[in-house]
């Protein structure tokens, strides 16, 4: 036999230097992504910070909503959010046990899981359609935090549903088999050994969505969320004002709005949305360290 | 114990297979089985991977029911009737309980791993008397004197060969009459695996108990009388001892001297 050719290796310095590129590559997207969020929070900060006071957070709007506070847009927000959570907290774990534990590798739950995944891309502004239709006109709730709350229950469920499904999944099947196997039924199995491992996962979607939720402006255009309504709601039958809707109404439709107030409200908005996002993350972390495997 | 702990029928075989057969799809697993096992014995299964030792094993406490599965034949486990659909798997489980090849303890203390099943079979069980059935349980698993310290530990904290002793003593409160070993000891080291061969030797009597191994030391160490399967088939069931030193059947011969397998 002849003696092996020798290996033509790549030169040392040549494998060292692509190593670095791709570092620096990685390394510089990173920083494309992060800057602007961060931007974006620190612009927001500066020119809204001014605008923060007692009065702002407490106080109804007043003079055509130039002057005085917010507060009305801060309740209402939490209105709805409360309203949409009632809605698509329950039915959507419920659902995500369905698609997790019971409903296997059917046709059926392929379709589903199907339609759940195109309808977590839906654009806002259809959901926002569906809701004036659905529940403002059809069922006659008419324009109120109860069929905006809906709209925006629908439109969070999709990701509810996604989010439920893969923490219960997430769950080691051997827990599932230790169950079984000493006579427990699928229900006991889920409430007492799944569904508590799973809760971490489970409130992370939900809180994520809690926020999506407070943040979106199209889905309560036209379903609930008042122009200018300057007192707090009373029951779920009522119009509100909302910060998302507020920040739109304050930066196209009213003339001679100081340019703090716009960017108070926007920061308002934002802190309402990362105190949400804060507490997911806290409360992931909490129970993550008690988890068990 | 509760009314819902109502006993099978009792006197019977603690299993009977009669003519078994299992498709897996299209598959063959199990060709026309035929074994009983008695009463307080320790059986164990031997045989090539795939041979369908692991199961037979899982049918005798319906551990394969998925929807691909298809089954003919009689089956008669613990005094259920396991092929009948008006038979309550969930009855049938509590009598028959199975061990896994991986320690399988869920992720909860010690104390609420060995309480686990009687809580939700009979959760108005008393308190005194609960403590006084996963003490035992743990006595008869030699456990006790390792964790009556650490009761409120989480079961994982516990080496494999604890946590697999657990998942026996977690079997034991819900007063099992047949408890089912699926390659027992094929996650444990030595030290381990000897411990638990000791055990199943001190159940012995007190429970039947079928055992899968892929080891035939294991199998010749541990087990009265031993079954020798191939490619579905059950070519021989004999005591241990002689089905070692004098097989009837060419192809066990040919396994045991390690021809292939």
């Amino acid at each position: 036999m002849d003696a092996p050719a020798p290996l033509a290796h790549t030169p040392l310095a040549t494998r060292h230097r692509d190593q670095r590129l791709a570092e620096l590559a990685l390394a510089t997207a990173t920083a494309m992504a992060a800057l602007p969020a961060l931007a974006i929070v620190g612009f927001i900060i500066w020119k809204g910070a001014p605008a923060l006071s007692w009065a702002f957070f407490t106080e109804m709007p007043v003079s055509g909503m130039t002057k005085g506070g917010i507060a009305p847009a801060i309740v209402g927000t939490l209105w709805m959010v409360g309203v949409s959570l009632l809605f698509s907290v329950p039915v959507g774990i419920l659902a995500g046990i369905y698609l997790s534990e019971y409903a296997g590798n059917s046709r059926f739950a392929r379709v589903v899981d199907l339609a759940i995944v195109n309808l977590a891309g839906v654009p806002s502004i259809v959901h926002a359609l569906f809701g004036l239709g659905a529940f403002v006109l059809f069922l006659d709730f008419g324009t109120s935090i109860l069929s905006a709350g809906l709209t925006l229950g629908v439109m969070t469920l999709p990701v509810i549903i996604t989010s439920t499904k893969a923490a219960l999944q997430s769950v080691p099947h051997p827990f599932r088999v230790a169950c079984w196997n000493l006579g427990i039924t699928r229900w006991q199995t889920i409430w007492h050994v799944v569904l508590p491992n799973a809760l971490p996962g489970i409130l992370t979607g939900v809180i994520l969505q809690v926020s999506r939720a407070a943040g979106e402006t199209a889905p309560v255009l036209f379903t609930g969320a008042a122009f200018y309504l300057p007192m707090f709601p009373t029951t779920v039958w009522d119009q509100t004002m909302t910060l998302s809707m507020h920040v739109f109404a304050l930066v196209t439709q009213v003339p001679n709005v100081p340019e703090n107030m716009k960017y108070g409200t926007a920061l308002v908005l934002l802190g309402v949305v990362l105190c949400f996002n804060s507490f997911a993350i806290a409360l992931r972390f909490y129970l993550r360290r008690r988890r068990k495997w | 114990m509760s009314q819902d702990l109502v006993a099978a029928p009792s006197g019977a075989a603690p299993a009977r297979v009669r003519g078994l057969s299992l498709w897996y799809g299209t598959f063959r697993a199990l060709d026309r089985v035929t074994l009983d096992v008695a009463p307080g014995e320790i059986l164990s299964m031997i045989g090539p991977s795939g041979c369908g030792k692991s199961t037979l094993l899982r049918c005798f406490n319906r551990m394969n029911e998925q929807s691909y599965v298809r089954m003919e034949g009689d089956l008669e486990v613990a005094g259920y009737d396991v092929m009948s659909r008006s038979t309550d798997s969930l009855a049938l489980r509590r009598d028959v309980g199975m061990v896994f090849q991986r320690p399988n303890p869920l992720p909860i203390s010690i104390r609420e791993n060995v309480l686990f099943g009687l809580r939700l079979h009979a959760p108005k069980t008393p308190r005194s008397v609960a403590e006084g059935m996963m003490e035992s349980a743990l006595q008869q698993v030699a456990l006790w004197e390792l964790v009556k310290d650490k009761l409120d530990r989480d079961a994982e904290s516990l080496s494999l060969e604890a946590r697999q002793k657990l998942c026996i003593a977690r079997l034991l409160p819900l007063k099992p009459k047949v408890l089912l070993f699926d390659e027992p000891c094929s996650a444990l080291d030595p030290d381990g695996t000897a411990a638990v061969e000791e055990l199943m030797d001190e159940m012995r009597g007190t429970f039947t108990q079928v055992v899968v191994t892929h080891n035939m030391q294991q199998a010749r160490r541990v087990s009265d009388r031993c079954v020798f399967m191939l490619m579905g088939e059950l070519v021989e069931v004999a005591p241990t001892a002689e089905l070692f030193t004098h097989p009837k059947d060419e192809r066990t011969a040919k396994y045991i001297e390690g021809r292939y397998g």
